[in-house]
């Protein structure tokens, strides 16, 4: 089992790994690297930044983009900022300080080597991206202005206003569009990944559907980099954006990738609730609205009283009740949890039940509503053009929301995945953030595995391996695109009478009753028997209308949705298992006695990396052991 | 929160693609909750249409929140609505009564070619980019971060131009078709910053020939674009960027 996964870290001191990795790495020769092609599959931040990187270097890369431009990717959404160990402030900030605050912040679930590694690049990032003009928020002294997230004691995030993802994905797909007019990207848009194409054993290409035409077309590469970001959207509203989906990824594990952790996934406790059936998606509000913001529900069930006309006694402000030292400043996962619990009970506000105040009321009598407008005027500003409810005179009513999905596809410290030639970059691998991701650095992670970790391993692979060469004309080509053709058929046949999204709706009720916030087993076998059945009535009775040669927005959401209620069962399979809370997990029978999440590192202090065993076959579950040498495994407190 | 139910009719542009020519066609909705997005107020519609057997509507669209510029479209004459600074998916049913008559057609460009209904190519925009809109420099050759010091009145003003989302109201609503909001805003957030002076000619000269070889018109100082703009990029970029340009072209050494 432990050869299958094998996670390549090396021997030596944490700090001195990275480089006596790369040292032994094989190199490809300036001259030589034009006589590989690579592709790359997506073109977020980590997909933009590989492909830039890497045809800098001079090898020819080919982009696959969903979108109709590189510049749509969800990362462009990321608002805050990203992290790096710069310790401009002068504020005892190091290398170590951001390893461990991130391995801890993970809830000890991500293996040491990678996330130092990514604490050593961070600096990097910034000098990069500042280079490229990304036009970072600085100090009247000209210098780089720095602010302070969740989970850290120093300031360590650099931003850009509210957004901060908009912009280093801007400087990425500027670089990457530099290489384009250089004729070293070939730009594919509104291409979708339709399957993974093996040859010999090892990632050799893939099917796309030209989503203009409808076509099916064949790529083939010396390597493949998926670069395809997060499975959020399994839940149906998330803060993700609509085209987020698990098809490429899914489509690799199907074709022998390992999925690992898929149950660890983030919700993210301030966002704007959903207001109706037909709400599509949800919308992060920053949690530091909450240094000022109290949370609370009304102690009665059912009082449907608007929020002024309940008087003090008769709210419950739960967060500070619960946990008074940390109050309404408890970490995501906490805040999430028991915003369900309130709801749960029937105290939750809003048409919908589904809501929580988060009130200013108290700050605003205390500070003033200048004081307040100069801290959040922005966030009140958003907050209003969507509900149309001034936060000023109402609190806001805020719920928790699926934002980010740790789990991925196994990677070993090269980022390859267990189909040799397949590496996996950004949210879409499972590497560096355990059961719970500190804010500030999904970009990080993105960034820092396309500019700075992928070009130095990529060549390990190419040089490393000896592999024939491969057309498009062979059988395997062939083969994988008479698989997609018959799969899209199967599905324009079908000729039910449901939509694809009611099928997505129902899905995502069930992935969010029974493995969202708070999970069991009696839930989890539950959804593991709901989940096939609706599987089964989706092959049965959905709708697509239309023909596959053409723009089909139906087909593709169909695709998406058929693989979501395939991989929404790995989830729940995987959450089963795993029989401990850690970070975003929590199993509700793994709780101390005040009910918080009870980790269990004598028997889960391993990642699950789950193995495609055939459709209709449950899928084996091989464990890679996580092994702490340089920190001290510790429960988190809150109280 | 109001939910209040209103009915609205929509005449919709319908094309099946860039060769077809094209058609209105009215759609009734019913019983829409006000506190909908105007996108899932079409998702409703074409869950509705799809139920019917007939095609949905197809419209670009992903964040939904504002920021990736995925969507865009004309309603009633104005590029994503007669709302300020906001982009189609943040404008909500509560800014319509009920029983009005909305009419939605895709941005009319020569340079952006309807693709189906109310989705067009902006592939322009990407091929202007690739033209000049980055800084020459390798991953891994960047001097620390903090060795560029930017004063940070210029470092906001770059801000506030890149903040562009490339969505294209700026093209959809001007008479001419012009880019130039769009390029001033590229072209104005390297002029500001000290990365981009070593580029700044070159730069200005190729993103402009792109643009103009692309088809899109010239400006004639109506500032429609700036109004459009979803994120208030000002027209000082577009007369930045003539700036720019004339200069390039006087101390052009070539």
């Amino acid at each position: 089992m432990s050869k299958i996964l094998d996670s390549k870290v090396p021997d030596g001191p944490l700090a001195d790994k990275w480089d006596l990795h790369k040292a032994g790495l094989k190199l490809v020769a300036p001259n030589n690297r034009r006589k590989y092609n690579i592709l790359v599959v997506g073109t977020g931040l980590a997909g933009a930044s590989a492909a830039a990187s890497l045809a800098e270097m001079n090898y020819n890369v080919t982009a696959l983009c969903i979108s109709d431009s590189p510049r749509r990717a969800h990362s462009i959404a990321a608002q805050g900022g990203i992290n790096a160990a710069k310790n401009y402030p002068n504020d005892n900030d190091s290398v170590f300080r951001l390893f461990y605050d991130t391995i801890k912040g993970g809830d000890f679930r991500a293996r040491e080597a990678n996330v130092y590694r990514l604490a050593q690049v961070s600096s990097s990032i910034i000098d990069q991206c500042v280079a490229q003009g990304v036009p970072f928020a600085r100090e009247y002294g000209g210098v780089l202005a720095n602010r302070t997230f969740g989970g850290a004691q120093v300031s360590r995030t650099f931003y850009a206003r509210g957004q901060t993802g908009q912009q280093l994905l801007l400087g990425a797909y500027s670089a990457m569009m530099r290489q384009v007019a250089r004729g070293k990207v070939d730009l594919r848009a509104r291409r979708e990944m339709m399957d993974l194409v093996v040859v010999d054993g090892i990632a050799r290409g893939v099917i796309a559907r030209n989503l203009v035409t409808g076509e099916l077309e064949r790529y083939a590469a010396d390597a493949v980099l998926l670069c395809t970001g997060g499975y959020g959207n399994v839940f149906y509203l998330s803060t993700n954006a609509m085209a987020c989906n698990v098809t490429a990824a899914y489509r690799a594990h199907k074709r022998g990738a390992f999925m690992a952790n898929p149950c660890f996934t983030q919700i993210h406790p301030t966002c704007i609730p959903v207001s109706g059936d037909y709400q599509s998606k949800l919308t992060l509000m920053s949690e530091s609205l909450r240094n000022d913001g109290r949370v609370w529900v009304p102690k009665k069930v059912g009082d449907k009283r608007p929020a002024k006309d309940i008087p003090e006694n008769e709210r419950d402000y739960y967060l500070e009740r619960k946990y008074p030292s940390f109050g309404n400043m408890v970490p995501r996962d906490v805040a999430s949890r028991n915003a369900k619990m309130a709801c749960d009970e029937g105290r939750g506000v809003g048409s919908s039940g589904l809501a929580v105040y988060l009130d200013f009321e108290d700050a605003i009598k205390r500070d003033g509503q200048p004081a307040i407008e100069a801290r959040y005027g922005n966030l009140f500003h958003m907050y209003e053009k969507i509900t149309g409810e001034n936060p000023y005179k109402a609190p806001m009513r805020i719920y928790p929301a699926v934002h980010y999905t740790m789990g991925g596809l196994w990677v070993d410290y090269n980022l390859e995945s267990t189909v040799p030639g397949l590496f996996v970059l950004g949210e879409a691998n499972f590497s560096d953030h355990g059961a719970n991701r500190l804010g500030a650095s999904a970009l990080m992670q993105g960034l820092a595995d396309g500019y700075f970790v992928v070009p130095y391993t990529i060549p390990a692979h190419l040089v490393g391996r000896s592999y024939r060469k491969v057309s498009t004309a062979d059988d395997e080509f062939r083969q994988a695109e008479t698989q997609v053709k018959e799969r899209i058929d199967r599905l324009l046949a079908v000729g039910g009478s449901r939509t694809v999204d009611s099928f997505h709706r129902e899905l995502g009720l069930i992935m969010w009753d029974n493995c969202g916030m708070a999970r069991n087993r009696k839930g989890l076998e539950e959804a593991l028997e709901k989940i096939p059945a609706l599987r089964k009535a989706f092959w049965a009775d959905v709708k697509v209308l239309g023909a596959g040669a053409n723009i089909n927005t139906e087909l593709e959401k169909a695709g998406r949705v058929a693989d979501f209620l395939e991989f929404g069962e790995l989830m729940c399979r995987d959450a089963l298992v795993r029989e401990e809370s850690c970070g975003g997990h929590f199993r509700e029978e793994s709780q101390t006695e005040e009910g918080e999440a009870k980790r269990d590192d004598e028997k889960y202090c391993y990642v699950a990396a789950w193995e495609h065993a055939g459709d209709g076959k449950a899928p084996v579950m091989h464990k890679e052991d996580l092994v702490f040498e340089n920190v001290k495994l510790t429960q988190r407190s809150y109280k | 929160m109001s939910g209040k139910r209103i009915s609205l009719t929509l005449k919709v542009w319908r094309q099946e693609s860039a060769k077809d020519a094209g058609k209105m066609a009215t759609y009734e909705v019913k019983d829409i909750n006000d506190e909908m997005s105007f996108l899932e107020m079409l998702d409703v519609l074409n869950e509705q249409l799809v139920t019917k057997g007939e095609r949905p509507i197809t419209f670009d669209h992903d964040c939904r929140e504002g920021i990736c510029g995925a969507c865009g479209f004309v309603i009633n004459g104005h590029a994503h609505s007669k709302e300020k600074e906001i982009t189609v998916c943040q404008l909500h049913m509560r800014k319509f009564q009920d029983g009005e008559t909305l009419v939605l057609e895709p941005w009319r460009a020569k340079a952006f070619p309807v693709l189906q209904d109310l989705m067009v190519d902006r592939s322009a925009f990407d091929r202007i980019q690739a033209a000049g809109g980055y800084t020459s420099v390798h991953t891994g050759s960047a001097v620390d971060a903090n060795s560029i010091l930017i004063p940070k009145v210029d470092a906001d003003a770059a801000f506030d131009a890149a903040t562009c989302i490339g969505c294209g109201a700026c093209v959809a609503s001007c008479k001419n078709a012009s880019a130039m909001l769009f390029v001033g805003a590229k072209v104005s957030q390297f002029a500001l910053l000290p990365q981009g002076q070593v580029e700044r000619e070159r730069r200005v000269k190729a993103m402009v020939e792109r643009m103009d070889a692309e088809g899109f018109g010239n400006c004639t100082n109506e500032y429609e674009c700036e109004a459009a703009c979803p994120k208030g990029i000002s027209v000082t970029n577009i007369a930045r960027m003539n700036r720019e340009f004339l200069k390039a072209a006087v101390t052009d050494q070539g």
